[in-house]
């Protein structure tokens, strides 16, 4: 039961289908990783799950242990463990990250009962020597004015101080250079545990050489191609994407005959 | 605007009515009666008598500004209004006949239970006693003046009369006319030279006042190198009777002066907030408006500093908060007349719903002044998709060696902002309060902490009904 399950998952945007029934598991104490070319879906998949309000899902489930999260606003599904790293994580001006995490935190607890201020810096700060930040970063409103690096950063700090029991991190990778890339996936890779699910989405396999996935499955099209171990995504290092884009479209067709 | 159906301004039947004996009441109109009962109830000296009159022909002859301003003005029925009532110092309303929203609102707002029923109009006066004691003594021992603005005229002409009016003439508007005519209550400060005035003055603090009066009228003089604080309002919701306020705040800051005003309302929906303030700044003095606007039908309110001495600097912050069916008409005025004075105008507004906020602004630099400078900084935010915003900026600017900054942006809270903020498990609403706290903090943390934090949790009250 602990598992974070799509099911046959339809998806679309105003009238263009995205997901064409996608299915996929991940397993508490997994991380998966999400590969395909440009325009298969990733992202799309990455913000149905949370709940994005752009995109109307038309057959399917996201099963999050066992209870679908399709009828949930975005912040119950939040607030029942499910965490989504943003591409592109948006500017809140005049809100500091520290305030902003200490709210994400009190939304959680039942009514009547505050958050420990003096507990919480101290998990704040401990969690950001990890990522390797500078205690002053969190009194910086909430990625205004923040480089490409800087705004990763904060997803996984956020990530870290939230605790999901499932995260999928959505091109995490994207904008960084290799110092920044090494600091998010140690951060990411000190948080794996039995605990936690993940999704890693990238396009490219360098990520994959930072974070080790347990399982690496192929989308193309709205649909899961290929699933397999680390090896998949070092194949499509080596081949890149047309092998697998002409093999699916060929199996789409002796489907169809 | 027109459209709105015309507002029954009888106090009997407005939007949070109580039924109330007044041991004063100068009947239904405006008229020289009307004006002569005032003056005799309030034993106006004869000058005070013949400047009400005065006004009362000015505010005749005046037409509604609706020529540039809303055509809502319109709906304002001068003959339907009660120019002056006074309970005398017997309040009849009892804590049971407040209205079951109104208790929770101050409940709510977390303000102190003594504080609620004073709000409510169930005290006539905040029992702040033991506060009040320890400022007196302090004010008087430092020769400040601080009385209603009936006591200073009577008591204090020698100060008064030189200032009263020159600030603000009384035809400079309709309604400042209308207030010239019949105006009561309000403060009347006065900080002799050098002295600075440690902790802020509220109206609070004056014992025996009427408070907040409808046509409430304030004079404050610094004298040279004085400093001093003042706030008036509070961010608890003022359940008024009556429908139409119309304020005048004059300023005067003299040579090395420096005047703070700060301003925080509230006004139930049916009230029609008219309001002129304006401040006289000498010589190397200050003056800052920091003015923030919740509530009303209507607000007009721009307040300006007259920059007449060189050096003088004027400022003002404003913060508007327009809900469903109100519009918050706001900004602020600056008139160089030295050289090397400088004045800023930051000013933010937020829609919500159908609210919709004007910015309005006037900044004058004649062409013989050097070394003048003025920034300007409006920001507008829009809630929903029906909310509107518009800006009215009119700078006048002549000469050379003078300088004029002005920035306007408009933003919409973003349905991705919001995305991202419930996706950290912010329910929508809450979402929706931190973005807006987020547009206003940097001029929040210029309040008073007391009134960030009230300030604060009205936004989130507000905020709770925009999304549905």
């Amino acid at each position: 039961m602990n598992t974070l399950e799509i099911r046959n998952l339809h998806a679309r945007i105003e009238e263009r289908e995205i997901l064409k029934g996608l299915s996929l598991t991940i397993p508490q104490g997994e991380v998966h990783a999400l590969m395909g070319p440009n325009g298969s879906g990733k992202s799309t998949l990455a913000k149905v799950i949370a709940g994005h309000p752009d995109y109307e899902v038309t057959a399917g489930e996201v099963l999050l242990n066992g209870e679908n999260v399709l009828d949930m606003e975005p912040d119950q599904r939040a607030r029942k463990g499910l965490f989504l790293a943003f591409q592109y994580p948006s500017e809140i001006h005049g809100v500091s990250i520290a305030n902003f995490i200490r709210a994400a935190l009190q939304a959680r607890l039942p009514e009547g009962q505050e958050i420990d201020a003096v507990e919480y810096y101290k998990k704040l700060y401990s969690k950001m020597a990890m990522l390797e930040m500078d205690k002053s970063f969190t009194s910086r409103a909430v990625n205004d004015g923040f480089s490409g690096g800087e705004k990763k950063r904060n997803e996984i700090l956020q990530m870290a101080m939230l605790e999901p029991t499932y995260a999928i991190l959505d091109e995490t990778d994207s904008g960084l250079d290799i110092d920044a890339l090494r600091i998010v996936s140690q951060g990411v890779n000190k948080l794996r545990g039995p605990g936690l699910g993940a999704l890693v989405i990238t396009h490219y396999q360098r990520l994959l050489d930072h974070i080790i996935p347990d399982v690496v499955h192929v989308m193309v099209q709205g649909r899961i191609v290929r699933t397999g171990g680390r090896e998949l995504a070092l194949t499509l290092e080596d081949r890149g994407y047309d092998w697998i884009i002409k093999e699916s479209a060929e199996s789409a067709e002796a489907a169809t005959v | 605007m027109t459209e709105k159906p015309d507002l029954n301004l009888e106090v009997d039947s407005g939007n949070f009515s109580y039924p109330e004996d007044y041991a004063f009441d100068a009947g239904y109109g405006l008229n020289e009666e009307t004006i002569k009962y005032i003056s005799g109830v309030k034993n106006d000296p004869d000058w005070i008598r013949e400047f009400r009159l005065n006004a009362l022909n000015v505010f005749r002859s005046k037409p509604n500004p609706t020529h540039w301003a809303t055509k809502d003005l319109e709906n304002i029925h001068f003959e339907k209004i009660r120019y002056y009532l006074s309970k005398g110092q017997t309040p009849k309303r009892s804590w049971d006949e407040v209205p079951d929203d109104v208790k929770r609102t101050f409940e709510r707002l977390g303000i102190p239970e003594k504080e609620r029923k004073y709000l409510a109009g169930v005290e006539a006066q905040f029992d702040s006693e033991a506060a009040y004691s320890n400022v007196k003594a302090a004010l008087s021992d430092q020769g400040v003046i601080f009385v209603g603005s009936t006591e200073g005229l009577q008591k204090y002409p020698e100060i008064f009369r030189p200032w009263f009016g020159k600030v603000i003439p009384t035809g400079d508007n309709k309604y400042s006319a209308l207030n010239s005519a019949v105006f009561s209550g309000g403060s009347f400060i006065y900080v002799p030279k050098g002295v600075k005035v440690r902790h802020p003055l509220q109206a609070y603090f004056r014992i025996n006042a009427e408070n907040f009066g409808q046509f409430e009228r304030t004079l404050i003089i610094a004298d040279e190198g004085a400093e001093l604080t003042y706030m008036e309002g509070c961010t608890a919701p003022k359940f008024e009777t009556a429908t139409l306020h119309s304020a005048v705040v004059e300023l005067v800051a003299l040579k090395g002066a420096k005047i703070q005003y700060i301003t925080v309302q509230n006004w139930s929906a049916n009230v029609f907030n008219l309001v002129t303030k304006r401040g006289l700044a000498m010589e190397e003095a200050e003056i800052k408006w920091i003015d923030c606007n919740i509530g009303s039908r209507l607000t007009m309110k721009y307040p300006g500093v007259i920059l007449k001495g060189r050096k003088a600097r004027g400022e003002v912050l404003s913060i508007a908060l327009a809900n469903n069916g109100q519009h918050q008409d706001t900004g602020a005025k600056m008139i160089h007349a030295a050289d090397e004075t400088t004045s800023t105008i930051t000013a933010k507004s937020i829609s919500v719903g159908s609210g919709r906020s004007s910015y309005r602004g006037l900044v004058y630099i004649p062409k013989h002044l050097k070394g003048c400078k003025n920034n300007t900084e409006c920001d507008a935010l829009l809630i929903n998709t029906d909310s509107r915003t518009d800006t009215y900026p009119a700078i006048t600017v002549r000469g050379q060696g003078n300088s004029v900054q002005h920035e306007a942006s408009v933003s919409k809270v973003s349905a991705e902002q919001i995305f991202y903020m419930q996706q950290r498990g912010l329910t929508e609403a809450q979402a929706m309060s931190m973005s807006v706290n987020g547009f206003v903090n940097d001029l929040v943390a210029q309040f008073p902490m007391e009134y960030s934090v009230e300030l604060k949790r009205l936004i989130d009250l507000e905020m709770e009904g925009s999304v549905g």
